[in-house]
This record gives C-alpha cells, sequence and structure tokens, in this order.
C-alpha cells in the first residue's frame, strides 16, 4: 500500500460507514446466494455471512469493537423486529389462540429438555462446573440467556457463544429433522423451531413458511419467560 | 414509514420500561411485542368506530419489511462469537457434542409433545 492508501485506509477503517456498509454487502450476497440454492438448510445467511466478516477483520487486524461502531446499527433493529413479530401473531391470532394446548405442551416439554440434555451430556463428558451454568440456558434469547448465566455464576460472554452457537445449529438442523419426521405441521416445525434455536430459528422459520414464523416468534417469548423460571432450578439440581 | 418505526419503537419503550419496572425475567422487546399486539388490536377497533382513522394503517408493511431481513440482524452479534470460538477447543469437544445433541433433542420433543397434544384435541394436520 503506498502512503496516500495507507491513509485513506486508516481514515476510512475507523469510521462506523466502513463495517456497517460491508455487513450490508456480504450479507446481500450471501442472502442471494442462498435464494439460489432455495434456501438449503447449510445455505444458513447468519453463518456464512458472520465467518466472511470475522475472517476479513482478522485479515484486516480490525478490533471487534472498532467493527460493532459501525454494526451496531443493524445491531439496534433486533429490538423493533422483535416488537416487529406482533405484526404475523396478530394476523393469524386465531391460529395462534386456537394452538394454545399444544403449544403449551411443547414450552414444557421443550424447554426442561433443551436445559437438562445440554448440562447432563456436558456433566458426562467432563465439562467444569462453571462452564455448565453457561451453557445451561443457551437456547433462549441472548439478553436472557447472559442474565440466567450471570445470575447463577455463570460466564455470561461464554453463554452468548453458546446461544448463537445454537441459534445457527439448530436453524440448520430444524427443515432435514422436519422433513425426515415427516411433519407437515408448520405450526409445530415453527414452534419447536423458536424454542430450540430463538430468533436465529426464527428466521429460518420465516425463510420456509410465515406460519412457522409466526409459531416461532410466539415460542422465543414463552420460553423466555419459562427458561428463567426453570433454569436456576434445573442448575441447583443438577451442578450444585 | 416513519410513524410506523416510531410506533414500534414507542411499543418497545414501554415494553422496556415495563420490564425494568416490574423486573419482570422476559427482555423488553418480548413484552414490546405484547404491546405491539394490543396497539393493533386498539387500533381496528377504534376503526371500525371512525372509519376516517388512519393512524398507523399500514404499520403492518414496515414490521415486515424490518422482518423480512431477520438474519442480517444476527450478523454483528455472531460476528463477535468468531473470534470466541477457541471455547470450543479449551474445553474439548464437550461443548459441541452437547449442544448438538440437546439442540436436537429439544427440536424433536417440542414438536412430538405439540403434535401428540394436537392430534389428542382432534385435529389433522
Amino acid at each position: 500500500m503506498n502512503p496516500a492508501d495507507f491513509a485513506l485506509w486508516v481514515y476510512l477503517s475507523r469510521t462506523p460507514l466502513l463495517w456497517l456498509t460491508l455487513t450490508l454487502i456480504v450479507y446481500a450476497l450471501v442472502d442471494s446466494a442462498s435464494q439460489r440454492l432455495h434456501r438449503h438448510p447449510l445455505a444458513n445467511p447468519v453463518l456464512h455471512s458472520m465467518w466472511i466478516i470475522g475472517a476479513i477483520l482478522a485479515w484486516t487486524h480490525t478490533a471487534y469493537s472498532v467493527y460493532f461502531d459501525g454494526a451496531q446499527f443493524i445491531h439496534f433493529l433486533l429490538g423493533p423486529a422483535t416488537v416487529a413479530l406482533a405484526v404475523p401473531l396478530y394476523e393469524n391470532r386465531a391460529i395462534v389462540a386456537r394452538a394454545l394446548p399444544p403449544m403449551l405442551a411443547a414450552l414444557f416439554a421443550g424447554s426442561i429438555i433443551a436445559c437438562v440434555s445440554a448440562i447432563l451430556v456436558a456433566k458426562w463428558l467432563g465439562t467444569p462446573k462453571a462452564v455448565l451454568i453457561s451453557l445451561a440456558p443457551k437456547s433462549v434469547t441472548a439478553g436472557v440467556a447472559m442474565a440466567i448465566s450471570q445470575s447463577m455464576g455463570g460466564d455470561p460472554a461464554l453463554t452468548a457463544v453458546m446461544v448463537i452457537s445454537t441459534g445457527i445449529l439448530g436453524a440448520i438442523l430444524v427443515t432435514p429433522l422436519m422433513d425426515f419426521l415427516r411433519i407437515r405441521d408448520y405450526r409445530a416445525r415453527g414452534f419447536a423451531a423458536g424454542l430450540a434455536a430463538h430468533g436465529i430459528g426464527t428466521a429460518r422459520a420465516f425463510q420456509v413458511n410465515p406460519v412457522a414464523g409466526t409459531f416461532a416468534g410466539v415460542a422465543i417469548g414463552l420460553n423466555a419467560l419459562l427458561t428463567s423460571i426453570i433454569a436456576p432450578i434445573v442448575i441447583k439440581w443438577l451442578i450444585h | 414509514m416513519l410513524v410506523n418505526f416510531a410506533i414500534l419503537l414507542t411499543c418497545q419503550l414501554l415494553g422496556e420500561i415495563s420490564a425494568k419496572a416490574l423486573a419482570l425475567p422476559v427482555p423488553g422487546p418480548v413484552l414490546g411485542m405484547a404491546f405491539m399486539f394490543a396497539a393493533l388490536m386498539l387500533r381496528d377497533a377504534i376503526r371500525r368506530a371512525r372509519p376516517n382513522f388512519t393512524l398507523g394503517h399500514d404499520v403492518e408493511t414496515t414490521g415486515r419489511n424490518l422482518l423480512s431481513h431477520l438474519s442480517l440482524l444476527f450478523v454483528p452479534a455472531g460476528v463477535g462469537i468468531v473470534g470466541s470460538l477457541d471455547v470450543f477447543e479449551k474445553y474439548g469437544i464437550a461443548l459441541a457434542v452437547a449442544l448438538l445433541v440437546s439442540t436436537l433433542l429439544a427440536l424433536l420433543v417440542a414438536v412430538m409433545a405439540f403434535r401428540l397434544v394436537s392430534r389428542l384435541m382432534g385435529e389433522t394436520p
């Protein structure tokens, strides 16, 4: 790089504009590839955008905090987007109201299994106690999961990694698993996706079917509520 | 568009305030979803009484536009964990196996419970 180019790079790399623009461009490219691959589960737009951007940051020696100065404008929209989940919920309110008993059954069974099975498998494989606590709330939306982890003596940063990994894993697994089980009920498929894989699972559900997305959105809220009650009990019972 | 966005943010703000004030274990935006739902019901109730009421008549369009790129909104947080993936190295394969098994089980059990109760209610898919 000659000095003039370098000066331009130093200037641009410190403004939010560069990293905001990069995030949008990478996502737009990845998303159009995902569309061309007919939304194949492995062509998950979150997964591929994040490693490509991560590689660019590593290659340019850019700190995450510098990147986030730009990307925070996108991150901020998660709040209003969560509020906007009320729109499909309102439009499908008759279907959702009728499905209340199956939703509650799926909520209790799925929420307990998500928490208990993660702890038991990791414990069996010899994972230390503090890590088990950080792992327990991994199916819940990040803010709630980190709060649970912190209050029980876990590491919220580790929990965030577990939550996002679970979201991507769930978003990739849900379609092949449901097709394998021959489940054609998009209410059930969507609810399971939102319960096991929070917002990233919900984003996947909306790619597949609007009713699935609606039920996934309901599951995020209900599971946040239930896990914040049961996770502390399960942690005390299985770990302490 | 501008008014619609203000409506969404107002609901989020109400959600944040009530979550903090009542010390609820639910995130503010999730409560905001409930406020938005109530706002939509209220809007349609007013519209039935006064057909020329137009506030938020197309808030659905803004909501749907935001949701159409829901995946994008997780990218900044996702990039944040790329640098922390060494935790999987540190704690061996145990964490990855635990995540895989429990995510599969949660999906499986949730969908089975849903279908079972739905069938008991006499519904066909």
